[in-house]
């Protein structure tokens, strides 16, 4: 049957068409890869006006964690989480729950383990502050944005297998609506 | 654009609503003579315009406006103004419909008779039998094209069809097939083949699918008898000193509001927007509501009983690839009470795309319990289960004491509750539907919640005694002769099929009544 190739590709067309739904060219400054892991040392955190670095590497973070999908590379969470930096700097309630947020995170983290939420070396660690934290306005808008703001980019859907508009591609008729091969042998 | 009939033109039936109901009474009104105001408070958008993208399809089409919730349904917690998802566009929901197109069985027209009295259930007869319904079925599967009908050859099994069947004949089922689905399998009535697009919830963009966007609306706008306004949201009803009712405040696209004359006035707003309007239609004749004498109006509020099942497997599917419900598991639909419920199920294929199915899997749930089910979306398939639930009078549609909509009007709220019968039956259902794929090698399945509404049923009730329910048997109201309900609210039981080809029969029949009754001057 006709699978689908999940494979990230960057070909040089994409990039000479700095082309949205490729990997942005941040990704590529080193060659490919992103090159900071999460850290608010990381472009995309230095660059933000509005969020703290802190707060925004720690959003991202928060976004793998809540999320993990481990064959998805930072950049489509950085995506995902960037629009906040934009939208709070219209909309002071917003950042005061942003940077609140994750201040009472690493407070509680602080508490059990000594160290920032960030700082956590592990996902399991993480997860249980971020547990503690579920019920949280701040959490459940987090949360339930990322649904959004993560599965609903284009570039992320053929990692899943999934391959989005069809019409423009005269359906599947001709594109293994029906192809399944291996039912016989279950 | 100008308006084709003048708005004092007091001899015009005006519907509200031009979706399966609607649209239906409006063409078959049309062709009979009568002149037709269909009032629709979408925008028209065309095949060309529909989008192949889930979050960017329902910001097109979808009735966002405020609606709020109450109740033990996972639906008021997960989305809380978010009650069912319904088009707002001209075609209504037969835009956005997987077009699954059964007729009910004789028991089901008869639930209380049938079914005795059950505590907590306010069930009743329909005042109609399937005999008398049968004809009118016949001419809304010949209207529609509906496959395995009228030697209409059924769909192609796509992937996902193909794990259903292998699985469902695994565990002995028998009556397993592609549906009988208002989709073309050939080119038929100006319209062509199924291209497998694969989405059939954001508009069909082949023309493959009946919608009575682009059936029934052009056809009757090309008799001259027929007009549609799109952009004009009723606002309220009015009457005269009579009772009878006599024109639709509605507000246009401008948000001015204007008076339309009618005749008669047919309401198909489908069965949260009805009885809202109704409601929203007191006066101190009517002070409970239009058609309200017997405070049935937004009672024995119907969404089926649904879930759906995804499985995982070791191999690809790639359920999403072709029609998206044109496969069927019909042997649960029997009544046998020997389950541990009264009525009966239908599995039927289902598929979403990975934006909506992060959205519906399991709304809430995060980290890698939830992440590994959607690493496997290409190794998913997936069925939706839809089965007759039980009539509540608790079930219901109300005015919200507080929140009010763009044009100041107080919004419908929805309060539901599981009856213990949906509950038994849909934990058979999930249990059922697990086994068909663990016959084929699952290594995980999801019991997954019921989204929010799509079959929306059951407010403007049918019923023989005029205190039990809204309108007769014609979907005339019991309590205003020219004013009529022609949409899904009509349903005095829910069965255990997908509800359209039923709204447009009945659609059918009500045009016929219609007019034999302004023929003999009754109305
Ligand atoms: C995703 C999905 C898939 C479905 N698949 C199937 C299927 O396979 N088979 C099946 O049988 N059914 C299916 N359904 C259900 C089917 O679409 C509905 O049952 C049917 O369309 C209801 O018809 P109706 O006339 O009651 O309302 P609708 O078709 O919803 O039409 C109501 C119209 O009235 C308009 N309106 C409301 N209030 C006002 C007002 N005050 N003024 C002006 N206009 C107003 C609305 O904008 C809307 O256009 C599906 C539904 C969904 C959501
Ligand atoms: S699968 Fe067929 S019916 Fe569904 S949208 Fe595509 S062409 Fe239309």
């Amino acid at each position: 049957m006709r699978e689908i190739d999940k494979r990230t590709r960057v070909s040089r067309r994409t990039v000479l068409r700095g082309g949205a739904a490729a990997v942005p060219a941040a990704a590529l400054a080193s060659g490919g890869f992103v090159a900071a892991a999460i850290s608010a040392d990381a472009a995309w955190a230095q660059d933000a006006s509005h969020l703290t670095p802190h707060t925004m590497a720690s959003l991202v973070r928060m976004a793998r964690d809540i999320y993990p999908h481990d064959h998805l590379a930072d950049i489509y969470y950085v995506n995902a989480i960037k629009p906040y930096d934009a939208q709070a700097g219209g909309d002071a309630a917003l950042r005061t729950m942003l940077e609140e947020g994750i201040a009472r995170l690493d407070a509680d983290s602080q508490n059990r383990h000594g160290v920032t939420y960030i700082g956590l070396a592990w996902e399991e660690q993480r997860v249980g502050v971020l547990r503690a934290n579920e019920d949280t306005p701040f959490f459940k808008k987090v949360r339930s944005d990322l649904i959004v703001t993560l599965y609903n980019q284009k570039a992320v859907w053929p990692k899943f297998g999934y391959e989005g508009a069809s019409a423009d591609k005269g359906g599947y008729i001709h594109r293994g609506f029906n192809d399944i091969d291996w039912l016989s042998s279950v | 654009m100008a308006n084709k009939f003048d708005q004092n033109d007091d001899s015009v039936v005006v519907i509200v609503g031009s979706g399966a109901g609607g649209g239906t009474l409006g063409n078959e009104l049309a062709q009979k003579g009568v002149k037709v105001v269909i009032l629709e408070a979408g925008k028209r958008h065309e095949i060309p315009d529909f989008i192949n993208d889930e979050w960017a399809s329902f910001a097109q089409l979808a009735w966002k406006d405020m609606r709020t919730t109450s109740g033990t349904w996972r639906v008021h917690k997960d989305f809380p103004n978010l009650p069912a998802w319904i088009v707002k566009s001209v075609g209504g929901s037969t835009v956005h419909w997987a077009g699954a197109s059964l007729r009910f069985q004789p028991h089901e027209f008869k639930a209380k008779t049938t079914y005795g009295t059950l505590a907590g259930a306010s069930l009743l007869d329909w005042p109609i039998t399937l005999e008398e319904m049968e004809p009118y079925y016949a001419k809304a599967e010949y209207k529609m094209g509906t496959t395995g009908t009228n030697n209409i050859p059924r769909l192609p099994g796509n992937n996902n069809y193909k794990v259903l069947e292998a699985g469902a004949r695994k565990i002995g089922y028998k009556e397993v097939h592609t549906g009988n689905m208002s989709i073309n399998s050939q080119p038929r009535d100006g319209r062509g083949a199924c291209q497998q697009i694969g989405f059939c919830f954001q508009g069909c963009k082949s023309g493959g699918k009946w919608s009575t966007l682009y059936t029934e609306i052009p056809k009757g706008e090309a008799t001259g008898n027929l007009e549609v306004r799109p952009a004009c949201m009723a606002l309220h009803i009015e009457h005269d000193a009579s009772g009878k009712v006599t024109g639709v405040v509605y507000a246009d696209a401008n948000g001015q509001h204007q008076r339309q004359k009618a005749r008669i006035v047919a309401v198909a707003g489908n069965s949260i927007e009805s009885p809202r309007l109704l409601l929203n239609s007191a006066s101190s004749k009517y002070p409970d509501g239009m058609a309200n004498s017997s405070g049935q109006v937004g009672r024995n509020y119907l969404r089926h009983m649904t879930g759906s099942v995804y499985a995982v497997f070791e191999r690809p599917v790639h359920m999403y690839r072709g029609t998206t419900m044109a496969g069927i598991v019909r042997d649960e639909a029997r009544l046998d009470t020997s389950r541990g419920f009264v009525g009966g199920y239908e599995l039927e294929t289902l598929s979403l795309g990975l934006p909506f199915m992060a959205a519906f899997l399991n709304p809430g749930a995060w980290g890698r319990p939830f992440t590994s089910a959607l690493d496997d979306y290409a190794n998913m398939a997936g069925l939706w289960i839809v089965g007759e639930d039980m009539p509540r009078e608790t079930n219901r549609v109300t005015l919200d004491p507080v929140a009010k909509d763009q044009y100041g009007l107080p919004v419908a709220s929805v309060h539901f509750d599981d009856h213990d019968n949906d509950v038994a039956m849909r934990n058979h259902a999930y249990k059922q539907g697990a086994a068909i794929y663990d016959a084929v090698g699952a290594v995980r399945t999801f019991p997954t919640p019921p989204y929010p509404s799509t079959h929306n049923m059951g407010t403007n009730r049918m019923s023989e005694n005029p205190r039990d329910g809204v309108v007769n048997k014609y979907g005339q109201t019991h309590d205003i002769k020219n004013l009529f309900v022609s949409d899904g609210s009509q349903f005095t039981t829910g069965a255990a099929c997908n509800p359209t080809l039923t709204i447009v029969s009945l659609a059918i029949r009500q045009a016929d009544n219609m007019t034999a009754m302004m023929k003999r001057g009754e109305i």
